[in-house]
């Protein structure tokens, strides 16, 4: 982009992501045995929080899967992804190994970050996963950069920026929305809001909350999403995808979703009723609602459901017990990577 | 009196100045309905109203910015930010703003803020939930930067930052909101109840900022020391059977010279310990004050007990942390020469 940022070029010409049918066979039940890997990961993730292997803090997904899973159904190859601290659900969905994000979890040489980083902080260069980032809102403006590198490069990539609505808030983020939108970036901004950040609801710490439109006065477009529906984020997705890919600048999509446990392990939840969580489960579980629509519509029996639960499992203990007995880090690890150069 | 923990004295300071003075107002993350995720506002906004306790957004920047308005218009904000490693969105805030407005202002306007956080490892936090970040601040003039070791000197300092006329930074060691933690992770933690320090005055006291404590008398060797790391100083202490003074800073800027060079004329030795980083860490410029004011005096190098130059680990956590033994090997080494 020799004529700097604000070049008019457009990208190069994008593929259109491929037209799927709501009903092709092998897409849905691949979304389901995502979906399941994630909740099923994160539940063995709380057990062994609660036996004490994992330490720190660790920040679930469950309730949230059919956002990663249904986005990276659309996603390209090249495309990235970053995200904030409640990772392990995008980072399955990327496709990195359960046995490399449990053991960072449980601090081990193994991991995914050698145990440097936690919970919090991984990343995966193969599978153009860019983080894991504590500091909330933080990841806005360097999903922003992945998509002026984009731009910058031609490669008609474009970047999944994923945050909360809690995040949402942060001044940052509308330092990126403004640059987007003036240099045309290929970024499209996945708000999760699941109506809580930490103990304080959108309502209480948002003028205005639908966030969709929080791109407005910069025209960046927005969209609400049905983000318990992996159909729905799917279709948004690549319609975002879309508009971004071919030039026309960033798009916002507003998942509205729920978490189903604290906001880390230990919150006593005050700040919502049980019942609350329990209609949500009832009524809108990701996982149900696909499972549901894949027997009415002859796509899978039960067998074939139960087949994939006890190979999702099978994959989840494996990686339960890899964390649990792969070899911690030696100290002296503690002083590589700090600068290019490794200083003794 | 009653026993407190450091978060139920914090608690009560905070209680009693909305009791005394309705310029004082607390807002933050979480804090009003949730009480805060340490529990230290626990109780504040049902107490004194949604106008004098209340949660904000997630905006550090917007946060501080808004509290250093406040304080110009000639309130007494009193902000927290969750953990101190999310402060640094509000840095600029805090060093363009803050901490000069009274200069350029030739005193016509004051940012009298006080910004609670609490800081520091030992709590398994990783690199964004473990920093000790208080250096940043020291070397900013215009800021004060206070420590607190215990619950009586966590509620008097608390009490005497919102009645200071320029912004503070409060750095609430969080490893001993509950215990006065030593550095002996394997062993189990004391509640601050079983600590003589835990009697606190229900009332209002003050602890004056500036003024440091000698918290354990001793003729061997001087530690410098403040935070969670007095405690694992007093503990290095006792493993060693060095007889060594044990100064708490409490206020690291201004510093109380006249405790330091007192001690270290005394005992000749000096040992530095925080938990920061070590380059350029508030020991750099304890290290080069001793040596200004007590090199006539000095009989053996000063030595420094820092957090390595890392960011902090998630893994390692017991060999990131400065412990008791590091502390009491460099007390051997001090007094050994
Ligand atoms: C800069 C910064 N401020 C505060 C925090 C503490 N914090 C961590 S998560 C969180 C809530 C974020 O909520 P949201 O963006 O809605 O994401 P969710 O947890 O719901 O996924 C807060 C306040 C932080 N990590 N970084
Ligand atoms: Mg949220």
């Amino acid at each position: 982009m020799a004529q700097g940022p604000k070049s008019s070029k457009p990208a190069a010409a994008a593929k259109p992501a491929a037209e799927k049918s709501l009903g092709d066979k092998d897409e849905l039940l691949g979304f389901y045995r995502e979906m399941l890997l994630i909740r099923r990961f994160e539940e063995r993730a709380g057990q062994l929080y609660g036996m004490g292997l994992i330490g720190g803090f660790c920040h679930l997904y469950i309730g949230q899967e059919a956002i990663a899973v249904g986005m990276q159904g659309i996603k390209q190859p090249g495309d990235q992804v970053i995200t904030g601290y409640r990772d392990h659900g995008h980072m399955l969905a990327c496709g990195m190994d359960p046995r490399a994000v449990m053991a960072e979890l449980t601090g081990r040489a193994a991991g995914a970050a050698k145990g440097k980083g936690g919970s919090m902080h991984m990343f995966s260069t193969s599978h153009d996963f860019y983080g894991g980032h504590g500091i909330v809102g933080a990841q806005v403006s360097l999903g922003t950069g992945l998509g002026l590198s984009n731009r910058y490069r031609d490669n008609g990539k474009v970047a999944f920026v994923y945050f909360g609505d809690g995040a949402a808030n942060q001044g940052q983020v509308y330092e990126s929305f403004n640059m987007a939108e003036l240099w045309r970036l290929p970024v499209v901004y996945v708000i999760e809001n699941n109506q809580y950040a930490m103990g304080t609801s959108v309502e209480r710490s948002s003028s205005e909350t639908h966030l969709f439109k929080r791109g407005a006065s910069f025209n960046i477009p927005g969209a609400e999403v049905d983000g318990m529906d992996v159909l729905a984020v799917r279709d948004a997705g690549a319609k975002a995808a879309e508009h971004a890919r071919s030039g026309n600048g960033p798009f916002i999509l507003e998942m509205k979703t729920y978490r189903y446990r604290g906001h880390s392990m230990s919150d006593p939840a005050k700040y919502r009723t049980r019942e609350e969580v329990d209609e949500v489960r009832k009524t809108r579980d990701p996982i149900d609602h696909l499972q549901e629509r894949l027997e009415k519509a002859g796509l899978a029996d039960e067998a074939a459901l139960k087949a994939i639960d006890a190979d999702v499992k099978k994959i989840v203990a494996d990686a339960a017990e890899f964390a649990r007995t792969a070899p911690e880090p030696e100290p002296g690890e503690l002083y590589t990577e700090v600068y290019a150069e490794a200083s003794a | 009196m009653a026993s407190m923990t450091m978060i139920q004295a914090l608690n009560s300071a905070m209680d009693v100045m909305l009791g005394l003075d309705p310029d004082v107002l607390i807002f933050g993350e979480d804090v009003g309905y949730f009480g805060g995720v340490f529990r230290v506002t626990d109780g504040l906004q049902k107490k004194h109203g949604l106008t004098r306790c209340f949660d904000t957004p997630i905006g550090e920047a917007g946060i501080v910015g808004v509290a250093i308005g406040m304080g110009a218009y000639g309130l007494r904000p009193i902000v927290e930010i969750q953990f101190a490693d999310y402060i640094y969105p509000a840095y600029d805030q805090l060093v363009s703003e803050a901490a000069r407005l009274r200069f350029r202002s030739a005193g016509d306007f004051t940012a009298p803020i006080t910004v609670r956080t609490p800081y520091g490892g030992g709590i398994f936090g990783g690199q964004t939930h473990s920093q000790s970040p208080e250096a940043l601040f020291t070397h900013v003039a215009g800021l004060t930067t206070v420590v607190p070791s215990t619950p009586y000197d966590a509620k008097g300092l608390l009490i005497s930052a919102v009645e200071s006329n320029d912004p503070i930074i409060f750095l609430e060691p969080k490893r001993i909101y509950n215990g006065p933690f030593d550095g002996h992770h394997d062993r189990p933690v004391t509640p601050w109840s079983r600590h003589p320090a835990s009697e606190v005055p229900e009332g209002y006291y003050t602890v004056p900022l500036g003024k440091a404590a000698v918290v354990r008398a001793g003729e061997a060797a001087t530690i410098l020391v403040y935070g969670a790391m007095v405690h694992v100083a007093l503990a290095a202490v006792e493993d060693s059977g060095i007889d060594a003074e044990v100064i708490d800073l409490r206020t690291l800027v201004p510093v109380d010279i006249e405790a330091i060079t007192a001690s270290v004329k005394k005992t000749g030795r000096c040992v530095i310990v925080h938990e920061a980083t070590r380059t350029s860490g508030f020991g750099a410029e304890l290290s080069a004050l001793v040596q200004e004011h007590c090199f006539y005096h000095l009989e053996a190098p000063i030595e420094r007990v820092a957090g390595w130059d890392t960011p902090y680990p998630h893994a390692f956590e017991w060999d990131y942390f400065p412990g008791p033994a590091r502390v009491a090997a460099a007390l051997r080494r001090v007094t050994e020469g």
